[in-house]
């Protein structure tokens, strides 16, 4: 079994030594070593490497960058010379002074061989489209073309490069090789061995970054079979990585599998919010319905892989009693009335009636609860009402297992940034049983929950009952929301802007994808408005904005701007 | 008359010499590893010392030794390619998975001659700082196996293998290890792999063009199949013998069956590119002059040696000649060929997963009634998608060279079979003739 090591940020290089080749003629420099995707260790820069830095394509099947090398399906074959060396050791001279090329006479895989200063590498010879035509010829006499049903078409590297390099007829007139269609490998990944092009990507990523020596090649020849381990499922927290890596349709994800072209597919770019390491996420989305999530590459963070918990964690946000209605006693009584309000006006009559509330409680009779699962933003807003307040917070920690490639054991996305923002007690959770024995002892009287239920928590319902004012957001209903006097249906992830802090303090920004359902609004709008009625301050309006005030004020956060986090994130001072 | 010259079998079919240790060393057995160990460490005059083993390598080097496994590298070059400062263990493993077609040469040193293969590999290790050694050895050899295992017991018995082999302070374990039944674990690459436990996927190599080599030196065991009279294998001096009197003298093949003629000679194991009888080369050879000049070489009169056979287009590699007279049916011999790599092909790398299979259908088609006449040059531009540096393993020329050559020289023949076949096909579609049918009744 070979030992898989964890992503993590790996320190810089040491500035290493610079290499001059030539790909198609263009001079590129390049760095002599390129750190392996596994290890880290330096090794030498190889041809395919180059041609990605001087932006020449070369096709290529088995070749991924974040796994290690295996050169089996030919399809990154390229031509290449190196200086030639006279007898006396010295490269012998063109007449205009130039190095003389000693053109190679075989060819190479790009993907695998090492670099040689002032080596030239052509990738667009009539040889070489030759060799990559024969080679696609290869891969496509026993594959079953089942495009018209096959959930990789669209994203199909088979169907791109044959566009590129193929013959619109097949001279094959042999019978194809036949293997299992519909091989059920574990619990969310479905094979159809006739499509696996046996690039080995699937193994290699399970065997070397997962750790996992559970997929592998039986038979020989062309009936070699991709396989799991005879009576074990593919089952391990990573598998539906292999679906992202498979350059063919073989490897099928169950959830996914026939749901939806690809094509339609709406992408957004976002984050998992199933764990503290927040690795980056495309939300697939069409008609404000969400179909998947795919990672992202961030290598500060995730790599180019997620977990498959997080990766399935979404059909929650499509679910059809999530909460839909601003509720509150002053729309209560106006009741029959209040249906003829309009959401704004719902929205207006309920947090003009939470100001009031609040603006005329007693110094520390209020208290808050606000998840980890909330933004830095929202975060940040409740962190200067609980201030202006002497509001008694904390968040509720959740703490489970971990593994060592991506999992946290912390399964709140934003626990950072309810630290930073001195939302969270330390350690977390520790506030909870000072909030319940305030409301018991009656001092607390006004209790402001954001995307918890605190019934689970250690406020029961018996406590929640004795409480003057009870306030919740949430998405779901649940015991808390439905005890509350003021209930605002908050957004999902999916569904609103903003931005979490990583375990490891990466600040980083996530975009709205589909439309909340009903009379729900980013959480940020209402406390923006709650907060500038009861604190007198107007505060930032947009998002960007909103991030950028909070940097200024929120110490951990000082020299970010929403801009400046780009697509990846920056990191917070923890 | 060119004899054999046996060195390497010199005892091998004597009348009564048995593969124990005893007869071995009735014969001298064991007296050059006794040498070997007992040479004593020299110092130089510049203080450095020259150990027994560097004296071997060094020994090895000028001698001139070459590997016997078709490229006929040099064996002291190769050594001097391993890496001694490292401070990790060097191992040695000896290849007897003999798997190509045509070829049985190594298989009667291990079952004949046990010994002098464990003697050999003790002094190459004892040279190499080697202290683990493997015999991998075909999964088919059973025999052979057990034929090795007892002789291995037996050198560990008198002290020849174990630990401070003849009180030299020498330690040396050699393990037999089944092979798994494929023919690609004979690939180096591939048979270390299948060592270590895992399937025999060669592995990709950087590019390596071969070197400009000097001339053979030695013996060379070749193996006579096919239709001669005295199929067998032979022991010759490298370049000493041509392919005519290699297959003809009765030292050697003994020539063809009463009657027969000469059709094809596959000369180096059944993926070396066939010549046709009567087939002319023209060869750079250096006359007496020192002058390099182009010859014409008929092909009975190609001396059987590496850079002959190279330079007339094919190979010697692993010694077997196979002689197919005019009783073959060329097509039928090209499909059992390529059937054979269909079925080998370690299926690691596109062109020759896929091609190999491809070839062989089409010739199992074209051998059993549903040839083309286009099937010949079908056949040809799949065989020329696959070698010249495409594949992972050299495995993707010893399935397409037979093709590429078969079909290249013996076209006729490939084309004639399909277009048969054709023909057949379009009388059996056209049915029963007319006659007697009824005119339809209104
Ligand atoms: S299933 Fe996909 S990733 Fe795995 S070997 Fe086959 S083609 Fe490659
Ligand atoms: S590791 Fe955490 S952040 Fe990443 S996908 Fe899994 S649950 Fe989501
Ligand atoms: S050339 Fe053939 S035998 Fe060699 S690695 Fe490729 S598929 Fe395997
Ligand atoms: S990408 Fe290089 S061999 Fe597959």
């Amino acid at each position: 079994m070979s030992t898989a090591t964890p992503i993590e940020t790996k320190p810089a290089p040491p500035p290493s030594d610079k290499l001059k080749v030539r790909v198609n003629g263009k001079e590129v420099e390049v760095p002599k070593t390129t750190p392996d995707p596994v290890s880290g260790k330096p090794l030498p820069t190889t041809m395919i490497q180059a041609c990605f830095i001087a932006k020449v394509e070369v096709p290529h099947y088995c070749y991924h960058p974040k796994l290690p090398v295996s050169g089996n399906c030919r399809m990154c074959l390229v031509e290449f010379g190196t200086p030639a060396i006279g007898p006396d050791r010295k490269p012998i001279l063109n007449p205009d002074g130039t190095p003389k090329i000693a053109k190679a006479p075989r060819p190479a895989i790009a993907c695998a061989t090492p670099l040689s200063p002032g080596m030239e590498i052509y990738t667009d010879t009539p040889t070489v489209k030759l060799m990559r035509a024969g080679v696609l010829e290869f891969l496509l006499i026993n594959h079953p073309l089942d495009c018209p049903i096959c959930d990789q078409a669209g994203e199909c590297k088979l169907q791109e490069y044959s566009v590129d390099y193929g013959q619109s007829e097949s001279r094959f007139v042999e019978a194809k090789v036949h293997k299992p269609k519909r091989v059920d490998l574990g619990p969310r990944i479905v094979l159809d061995d006739e499509r696996c092009i046996l690039c080995t990507r699937c193994i290699r990523f399970t065997r070397d970054i997962v750790g996992d020596d559970a997929l592998g090649i039986v038979n020989r020849g062309s009936h070699n079979t991709l396989t799991a381990y005879p009576g074990r499922a593919f089952d391990n927290n990573y598998t539906l990585n292999t679906v992202d890596i498979c350059p063919v349709g073989a490897l099928t994800s169950k959830d996914f599998r026939f749901q939806m072209r690809v094509w339609f597919l709406k992408e957004t770019k976002s984050l998992c919010t199933s764990c503290a390491t927040g690795c980056n996420t495309v939300i697939g989305s069409r008609e404000e319905k969400i179909y998947r999530y795919e990672p992202r590459e961030n290598n500060a963070v995730n790599g180019s892989w997620m977990c498959d918990h997080g990766r399935l964690n979404y059909k929650w946000i499509g679910r059809e009693d999530r909460l839909r209605e601003v509720c509150s006693p002053q729309s209560t009584a106006l009741s029959p009335q209040s249906a003829v309000l309009s959401p704004a006006e719902r929205w207006a009559v309920a947090v003009r009636g939470i100001a009031e509330k609040l603006k005329h409680a007693p110094a520390g009779s209020v208290a808050m609860i606000v998840s980890a699962r909330q933004t830095n933003e929202e975060i940040y807003l409740l962190a200067k009402l609980a201030r202006a307040l002497g509001a008694l917070t904390d968040s509720v920690p959740r703490i489970l297992e971990g593994d060592r490639l991506l999992l946290s054991a912390d399964r709140n996305p934003n626990s950072t940034g309810a630290r930073l923002a001195g939302i969270a007690a330390d350690p977390m959770g520790a506030n909870l049983p000072k909030i319940a024995e305030g409301i018991r002892s009656g001092h607390i009287r006004t209790l402001i929950v954001l995307g918890e239920d605190v019934t689970r928590h250690g406020i029961g319902a018996d406590l929640l009952g004795k409480l003057e004012t009870l306030i919740a957001s949430d998405i779901l209903p649940n015991e808390t929301t439905r005890l509350a006097h003021y209930l605002l249906p908050g957004c999902a992830h999916a569904e609103k802007r903003g931005t979490f802090t990583s375990t490891k303090g990466r600040v980083q920004k996530f975009m709205k994808a589909v439309e909340p359902p009903g009379d729900a609004r980013p959480e940020w709008e209402f406390l923006r408005e709650l907060a500038s009625q009861v604190t007198g301050q107007a505060g930032a309006a947009s998002i960007e904005g909103l991030f950028n005030q909070m940097a200024g004020e929120v110490p951990g956060f000082h020299g970010l701007t929403w801009s400046g986090l780009g697509d990846t994130g920056a990191t917070a001072t923890i | 008359m060119p004899q054999e010259y046996r060195q390497i079998l010199k005892y091998a079919d004597e009348p009564g010499y048995t593969p124990d240790i005893e007869c071995y060393l009735r014969h001298g057995g064991y007296d050059i590893l006794r040498k070997a160990l007992a040479i004593p460490p020299r110092n130089l005059a510049d203080g450095r010392i020259v150990t027994g083993p560097d004296h071997l390598r060094q020994e090895v080097m000028t001698s001139g030794l070459r590997g016997r496994g078709g490229a006929g590298f040099s064996c002291g070059l190769k050594w001097s390619f391993v890496d001694r400062k490292s401070g990790k263990p060097i191992y040695l493993i000896c290849n007897a998975d003999e798997s190509e077609p045509g070829t049985f040469k190594d298989k009667q040193i291990i079952y004949k001659d046990p010994h002098q293969l464990i003697e050999g590999m003790a002094i190459a290790c004892y040279a190499n700082d080697v202290h683990l050694a493997y015999i991998y050895i075909r999964g088919e050899f059973a025999e052979g196996a057990k034929i090795l295992n007892r002789a291995l017991k037996e050198a560990r018995a008198r002290d020849f293998l174990g630990e401070n082999i003849l009180g030299s302070d020498y330690d040396l374990e050699i393990h037999v290890h089944r092979g798994a039944g494929a023919y690609i674990c004979g690939e180096e690459t591939g048979l270390i792999e299948s060592l270590e436990g895992k399937r025999a996927y060669p592995r990709i190599k950087p590019p390596y063009f071969p070197a400009v080599l000097g001339n053979n030196t030695g013996t060379r065991i070749v193996s006579i199949s096919g239709h001669v009279r005295k199929p067998g294998y032979y022991e010759v001096e490298v370049g000493k013998a041509t392919l005519g009197e290699l297959i003809n003298d009765p030292a050697f093949g003994g020539g063809l069956r009463e009657g027969r003629k000469l059709k094809a000679i596959i000369p180096g194991g059944s993926s070396a590119k066939v010549f046709k009888a009567g087939e002319k080369f023209k060869i750079k050879r250096r006359g007496p002059d020192g002058k390099d000049a182009e010859q014409e070489i008929e092909l009975l009169n190609l001396p059987y040696d590496f850079d002959s056979l190279i330079a007339a287009g094919s190979m010697s590699g692993s010694g077997g000649i196979i002689v197919l007279d005019d009783s073959t049916d060329i097509v039928e011999a090209l499909a059992n060929i390529s059937e054979f790599y269909a079925h080998e092909s370690c299926g690691q790398c596109t062109p020759c997963r896929e091609g190999s299979l491809w070839m062989s259908k089409a010739l199992q088609r074209l051998t059993h009634g549903e040839g083309r006449e286009a099937d010949a040059d079908y056949l040809m531009k799949i065989a020329d998608n696959i070698p010249g540096g495409r594949t992972v393993c050299a495995f993707g020329e010893a399935c397409s060279w037979p093709v590429q050559s078969f079909v290249a020289k013996f076209k006729d023949e490939f084309v004639a079979r399909g277009a048969a076949d054709e023909e057949n096909r379009t009388r059996r579609n056209a049915g029963p003739t007319a006659v007697g049918k009824l005119p339809a009744s209104s």
